[in-house]
């Protein structure tokens, strides 16, 4: 009980005191009912019961916040007494954590309502589901440039506050293809979103053939307009952090110019596995190598230094006619919806998480270092005990020297050095870099029967399994878009059987058109499920309407970008082939 | 020709009809090459080769009419009317309609015996369902009006509706109305039939054959260009179903002919166990919205659902044609809806979903007649799903309408001139016709307004008016002011005025009537048609003379009220003209006069180059100041004697209003009460407006709408043209003769029939009814089409009402006539004839007592503005 709780749950410091293994994530939603929880913890979650009266609850509303404080370095004792009865999740941890000893917050949007109101109207769900919902439409009739994808729905449900999650959506220009990301952040957004603003552009610059790139940086040493390399499609909360945009234009004009350099001269086709891989490390070289070299300006400084001690995962894809490259960095994950001739959906998973459930990175981890940490490098399904994505952006604490680390804090800003997480030398710390950016990139030729790609952060795939995630989406899309019409020809059907079909149709189809977003759907199914998988609104408005204390511990972050596919433009490539 | 047709008959006999309709629609056979050449020319082309193409056909040859060419695109009776469910209901709301469908249902009955085709008619009935009290009204409103025109139909109770009908659930139901001689009958061999007879009198028939536009020659038809050649021809005849919109779009003057189809569906099913037998009768259920018929032992069922599918918005789509199929997640409600009344129809098999789309106009009744633009091109379309029931009607009216110049009833309501190039844009269309189809089963009750495609034509006072709390309905595209409701009424419970009996807006009504009465309203009359017609010389006055049965020949400054009449002496339009001077006349007419009119002028005008006909309708914005005070305001306003001594009744003059000059006011209300009509250049209109109603606020002035202007006109036995008047009454019947100058010296449209009716006496009469023993707050309202009683017997229609605020009664306007006892025949109406008969109007039903007055009561009523009456009012210090 000596080391502070301080972390949070993705890089969460090692608990002592907890003699189990630690669960994965605060989400008993599926494993156990939220009636067993309040057992556990009585005062926060007689907050669900609407029958306490404004008045009481805000005493107890108020009790809780006192524990709050007071505990700041201990675990609350109610949790102590109920040990034996309830396995306290690491991600309490969140509950009693210190908010102001942490990152600076930046005001992101918050959706914790005040604790007073318990069921939120569906209007009310609705609001809060779809506020950070977008939708992109490939231009139909842009007859040059016939797309693969028919569009992309995307969205992200908040659980920290402020998110940690981001997601980013790009078409490139100078090239063809597509890129979609999202990024999952830890110990902070602050290393999620320069990823979420950077990678494309490391990506395209990576995939532009050598004449351009001369053409590139001959504009900007000449100072005429640039190529435009990237057409974003963001949502209007998905922001880019100008302060920092010359020192990310320097560092990726760098690139290219080592990119220039390093050409042979003969323009050998390019690559894409090769440029994604190139991409993910340059960016994340290019992090590290910002933190140690500091900035003058002091906004700058602190900002670089939060985004190397901060991590982030990555899971990007490439599309560009029929070829899908997905890239992965941790534990996010790449599903592909697949429809069988059946109609029914199936998953086809394009990536690995890279975490203490894949025994090839467990494998690659032992092999990367002496045999005598066999043991420690990874504790408690966790790296060094602490992280648990085993590839990641930033987290410079599992990369840099010990001597490094202590050199760039000790010459760092106030800030830094005040904190305790940055100070904070994983255990057992012989061999750096524990960590890597490097992605797996896995190839895909789409086939007519591919519809979809879900691009999700783990707060998705923890909650839903990856073939109830095909098909919730696989029939919200043929819902919406191409539900066959029953046709009788030929079968033996009555009235009374047809209008049994119809009325069961019916009411699938009214829980459909509730969202116009995939993505939003399948978060409302993520959080809002019950044991029968249909959605339950009172589940679904208690889980929203928890208070911004208590949201990480039965969720995590969602982010969610659904790609359509378009089937016909599949096909005509695969006809024109043959 | 004829073998041709009839082996097309036979191979379709021997076809399962339905079960290969998908085939039909798509068909490519070749089985008659097409060697054959069209003729070179042909008094009439007709297009279309379905029922109404092929009635036309009929009844023109019938007529005697010989020289005539049908062709129809695909095959005969391969479209709407090959998928048309085949019922023939003559259960309907406009008594036009009931007459076509009467007529129909004679002609099929022995269309068998005459062409030796099967029809598979068979007089199984019909049994209308009311599961609403309301409903049962209307049913019972139809059931009146079936009875007076012989055709048998009685309302029975939910136990007669099981005895009828051994699979219905009737639980919840008040009521039925059961028709025995209504029929069912297979559509596409009636057209065939129909062909088949036409082809023996000498049409001569040409499948295959796509019109591709009408040529046109100043205004006149002069032929047709087809995929296969030129036709000339004098006539053409536009038969062509939904693509007739498109149609009539493709002529170099184009022809509007406002109609858009809707996707339609309905279910068949396999024969049951024990097969339904062939004579169980239709059932309509409007409440649930559907319709139910026997079907080969079997049950075919559709309906009219709340959110119909419009379809070919863009014109004719192969893609949407293709598209076409059954979309049961559409048809669930209908099928939930027909479980509910059939529920032991669950275990019956499903064999097929049809999809056969119909057509709809913005009005729900059919579009027949005359193009406005182009002489000699006529139309028959748009039948809202009852092409099969109206299909012999129409036919045999548009054949008479081309023949004789005129049907043999009034068809004004269905007419294409009601109709203008505004209601033409497709958008307007699609979306009215969503609102009309669903309307098809939807109760029925007065008063009803659109509620899509408004807003397209205003006052420029519309926003002032409409912030006033002015409720409106729409005429011809244009928003007119029906009451407006104060400040502290309750909106919502408004708008929810749809009864058959007393309506919320009562009072408010009565209050604008009470200030028209006593102190001064202004209606807002922006939507009447408004020509002018000028000319150099003599031109105008000698044209008007001849096409209009009053002197127009008065001093400058007078107006006259004239009808516009056709060669019978019937009344084409009643307007008002105002001769501005010499050489220029101001003509106003009713609102949805706007085209027919126009047409009409310049049909009978002389093409002079120095006699100008203009539309003026838009220039001009009109306020009706209605009331005694209305004097008040004006002087007040222009600093001019108003008085009748300085301001005779029927009297125009230009003058300033306020800073505003180049008014015409004109002295008449179009209610007979003392008022002005002010023509308002549009620009001057708000200016003009605002200074009446603040010099008007000491005289108690306030807005008032067309309900109050209604119920004033009708209690002054002031008859509207297309209400009251039509193309079959003429000025004798409705007690104009002081609007006709027979001696005038010109013999000017229709004064020959005129002079004769003046001597053989009239055979109808319109009369004013005062309802006597009627409830205003309990019994049903009179609407208009209720059957008048003239001691026991049935002596005619009521044509429009209203609730009289003076006489605290209803008051009807109708016309009587004298139904000889033995034949039936009409005989001569006297003015003794009305007086001493008993008179009753059935509501419903339901019989009241009324009295029948040939002059307006309003002069023994209303009192004279006195002088000191006047006095007294100023004294409470409004």
């Amino acid at each position: 009980m000596e080391r502070p709780r301080r972390a949070g749950p993705r890089s969460c410091s090692p608990s002592p005191g907890a003699g189990m293994p630690p669960r994965r994530q605060g989400i008993p939603v599926r494993t156990s009912s939220l009636p067993l929880f309040s057992d556990a913890m009585p005062a926060p979650t007689q907050l669900f019961f609407p029958l306490i009266r404004n008045c009481e609850l805000s005493r107890i509303y108020g009790t809780a916040c006192y524990c709050h404080h007071k505990h700041l370095c201990c675990s609350p004792p109610y949790i102590a007494q109920n040990r034996l009865r309830y396995t306290p999740h690491p991600a309490y941890a969140t509950f009693c954590r210190p908010r102001e000893n942490w990152w600076q917050y930046t005001q992101g949007r918050r959706y914790a309502s005040t604790p007073q109101k318990f069921y939120l109207t569906p209007p009310q769900v609705n609001s809060i589901l779809k506020a950070n919902e977008y939708s992109f439409k490939v231009p139909e009739f842009d007859g040059k440039n016939v797309s693969s994808i028919l569009g992309f729905d995307s969205n992200q449900l908040p659980a920290n506050a402020p998110i940690e999650d981001r997601r980013s959506a790009a078409t490139c220009l100078q090239t063809r293809g597509m890129l979609l990301g999202v990024f999952d952040g830890h110990a902070g957004c602050a290393c999620s979103q320069a990823v979420s603003e950077r990678l494309f552009y490391y990506i395209a610059v990576s995939l532009l053939p050598h004449e351009t790139l001369l053409e590139i940086e001959n504009a900007v040493e000449s100072g005429r307009a640039l190529l435009p390399i990237l057409q974003w499609h963001k949502h209007p909360n998905d922001y880019f952090s100008k302060e920092a945009s010359k020192l990310y234009f320097n560092s990726l004009r760098t690139y290219w110019q080592e990119l220039i350099d390093l050409n042979t001269g003969e323009s050998a086709d390019i690559d894409v596995k090769e440029a994604l891989i190139n991409a993910f490390k340059r960016l994340d070289n290019d992090i590290s190598l910002e933190a140690q070299v500091g900035d003058p300006n002091s906004f700058l400084n602190y900002l670089v230094l939060r985004v190397a001690f901060s991590g982030a995962t990555a899971c990007v894809a490439h599309v560009d006619g029929v070829d899908l490259h997905v890239a992965n960095t941790g534990d996010s994950r790449a599903m592909l919806g697949v429809q069988e001739e059946d109609g029914s959906w199936s998953a086809v998973t394009l990536s690995n998480d890279h975490n203490a459930q894949n025994e090839r990175e467990l494998e690659r981890l032992k092999l990367e270092h002496p045999k005598n940490e066999a043991k420690s490098v990874v504790k408690q399904d966790r790296l060094l005990g602490l992280l648990m994505p085993f590839r990641a952006f930033g987290d410079v604490k599992f990369k840099w020297s010990i001597d490094l680390q202590k050199r760039v804090i000790e010459s760092g800003p106030d800030q830094l050095n005040d904190n305790e997480y940055t100070k904070f030398i994983p255990p057992n710390y012989h061999t750096p870099p524990y960590l890597t950016a490097e992605p797996e990139v896995t190839y895909h030729r789409l086939r007519p029967q591919d519809k979809f790609l879900v691009l999700a952060t783990d707060g998705l795939w923890e909650t839903m399994h990856r073939q109830d995630v095909v098909r919730i989406v696989g029939e919200y899309l043929t819902g919406m878009h191409q539900q066959q019409p029953i046709a009788v020809g030929g079968y033996k059907v009555t009235l009374g059987q047809m209008h049994g079909l119809l009325t069961e149709r019916r009411a699938k189809m009214s829980s459909v058109f509730e969202d116009q977003n995939a993505a939003t759907h399948l978060i409302r199914h993520a959080v809002g499920n019950n044991e029968f998988g249909a959605v339950d609104h009172e589940r679904l408005s208690k889980m929203l309407s928890l208070p911004e204390e208590l949201a990480r511990m039965y969720r995590d972050d969602i982010t969610i970008i659904v790609v359509q596919f378009n089937s016909h433009v599949v096909g005509a490539y695969q006809n024109q082939e043959q | 020709m004829l073998y041709r047709l009839l082996s097309i008959v036979q191979r379709q006999r021997t076809s399962p009809g339905w079960q290969t309709w998908s085939s039909a629609r798509n068909s490519t056979s070749v089985a008659e090459s097409h060697s054959i050449t069209l003729p070179a020319q042909a008094q009439v082309v007709i297009c279309g080769g379905g029922i109404l193409g092929t009635s036309v056909a009929y009844h023109l040859s019938k007529m005697g009419w010989q020289d005539i060419v049908l062709l129809e695109q695909g095959r005969l009776a391969a479209g709407s009317t090959r998928f048309c469910a085949g019922i023939l209901s003559t259960a309907r709301h406009s008594s036009i309609e009931q007459k076509m469908a009467d007529y129909s249902n004679k002609l099929y009955s022995q269309l068998e015996q005459e062409t030796g085709i099967q029809t598979g008619y068979l007089r199984t009935g019909s049994i209308s369902l009311a599961q609403t009290q309301d409903r049962l009204i209307s049913l019972k409103r139809i059931n009146s009006r079936l009875n007076v025109v012989g055709i048998p139909s009685e309302i029975i109770s939910p136990k007669k509706v099981a005895e009828l009908h051994p699979l219905l659930n009737v639980h919840d139901l008040v009521g039925a109305m059961h028709v025995p001689e209504d029929a069912v009958v297979s559509s596409a061999d009636v057209a065939l039939a129909l062909a088949s007879a036409a082809s023996q009198n000498g049409v001569q028939i040409y499948d295959k054959t796509s019109v591709l536009h009408v040529l046109t020659k100043k205004g006149q038809v002069t032929g047709v260009e087809t995929d296969k050649g030129q036709i000339e021809c004098q006539y053409f005849v536009n038969c062509a179903g939904q693509w007739a919109y498109e149609l009539g779009l493709s002529n170099e003057e184009p022809v509007s002919i406002p109609l858009h189809a809707c996707e339609h569906f309905y279910l068949l099913t396999r024969p049951r166990e024990t097969p339904l037998q062939s004579n169980t009768p239709t059932i309509v259920d409007a409440d649930g919205r559907i319709y139910i018929r026997n079907w080969q032992g079997g049950i075919l069922s559709g309906g009219f659902e709340k959110n119909p599918k419009p379809i070919f918005t863009e014109g004719k789509n192969q893609l949407e044609i293709q598209n076409l199929r059954e979309d049961w997640d559409h048809f669930e409600p209908l099928l939930s809806s027909l479980l509910r009344r059939m529920p032991v129809l669950e275990t019956l098999e499903i064999l097929k979903l049809v999809n056969c789309p119909e057509t709809f106009t913005p009005d729900m009744k059919c579009i027949m007649g005359e193009s406005p633009v182009v002489q000699g091109y006529f139309v028959l379309a748009g039948m809202n799903s009852a092409g099969l029931s109206l299909g012999g009607g129409a036919g045999k009216f548009l054949a008479e309408w081309m023949v004789y110049g005129y049907p043999t009833e009034n068809v004004w309501e269905l007419d294409l001139q009601r109709f203008g190039a505004l209601q033409s844009s497709r958008t307007f269309l699609r979306h009215r016709v969503m609102e009309v189809m669903p309307l098809m089963y939807d109760l029925k009750v007065p008063r009803w307004d659109f509620q899509t495609g408004r807003q397209l034509r205003t006052s420029p006072l519309y926003d002032r008016l409409d912030a006033q709390g002015a409720r409106w309905m729409e005429k011809h595209g244009f928003e007119r002011p029906k009451y407006f409701v104060p400040p502290n009424k309750d909106l919502l419970a408004l708008e929810q005025s749809k009864t058959f009996y007393k309506p919320d807006w009562f009072d408010i009504v009565e209050s604008e009537v009470k200030c028209c009465k006593e102190a001064v309203c202004v209606i807002d009359m922006s939507s009447f048609t408004k020509f002018e017609i000028t000319s150099t010389g003599d031109q105008a006055l000698e044209s008007l003379q001849y096409l209009f049965s009053n002197d127009l020949d008065v001093p400058v400054g007078h107006i006259v009220h004239t009808g516009m009449l056709n060669e019978c002496g019937g009344y084409e339009n009643d307007c008002s003209i105002a001769r501005l001077n010499k050489r220029s006349f101001f003509m106003i007419s009713p609102t949805d006069q706007q085209v027919h009119c126009w047409a009409w002028l310049n049909k009978y005008m002389p093409k002079d180059s120095n006699l100008l006909l203009e539309d003026v309708t838009w220039k001009y914005t009109a306020l009706n100041l209605i009331g005694p005070r209305a004097v008040d305001v004006l002087s007040e306003l222009s600093y001019a004697p108003m008085t009748p001594d300085h301001f005779p009744t029927l009297f125009c003059k230009e003058m300033s209003v306020g800073y505003a000059n180049g008014i015409r006011v004109m002295s008449m209300t179009h209610t007979g009460e003392p008022g002005f009509m002010l023509y308002i250049p549009i620009e001057y209109a708000l200016h003009v407006y605002n200074e009446v109603m603040s010099v008007g606020q000491k005289y108690g002035i306030r807005n008032a709408g067309y309900y109050a202007l209604r119920s004033l006109r009708i209690e002054k036995f002031f008859a509207f043209w297309g209400q009251d008047l039509n193309t079959l009454t003429t000025p004798l019947e409705c007690g104009g003769e002081s609007r006709v100058k027979l001696e005038k010296g010109i013999d000017f449209i229709g004064r020959d029939a005129l002079l004769q009716q003046k001597q053989n006496g009239v055979y109808k009469r319109l009369a004013m009814f005062i309802l006597d023993d009627h409830d205003t707050d309990l019994d049903l309202w009179p609407w208009w089409g209720e059957p008048i009683y003239r001691n026991g017997k049935y002596a005619g229609k009521t044509t429009s009402s209203a609730y009289s605020y003076t006489l605290e009664r209803h008051v009807c306007l109708g016309y009587v006539h004298n139904f000889s006892e033995d034949n039936g025949e009409e005989q001569v109406v006297t003015a003794d004839f009305i007086n001493r008969g008993e008179y009753e109007i059935d509501i419903a039903g339901h019989r009241f007592q009324a009295k029948a007055k040939l002059y307006p009561v309003t002069s023994f009523f209303t009192h004279k503005r006195r002088k000191d009456d006047v006095e007294l009012s100023d004294f409470h210090g409004k």
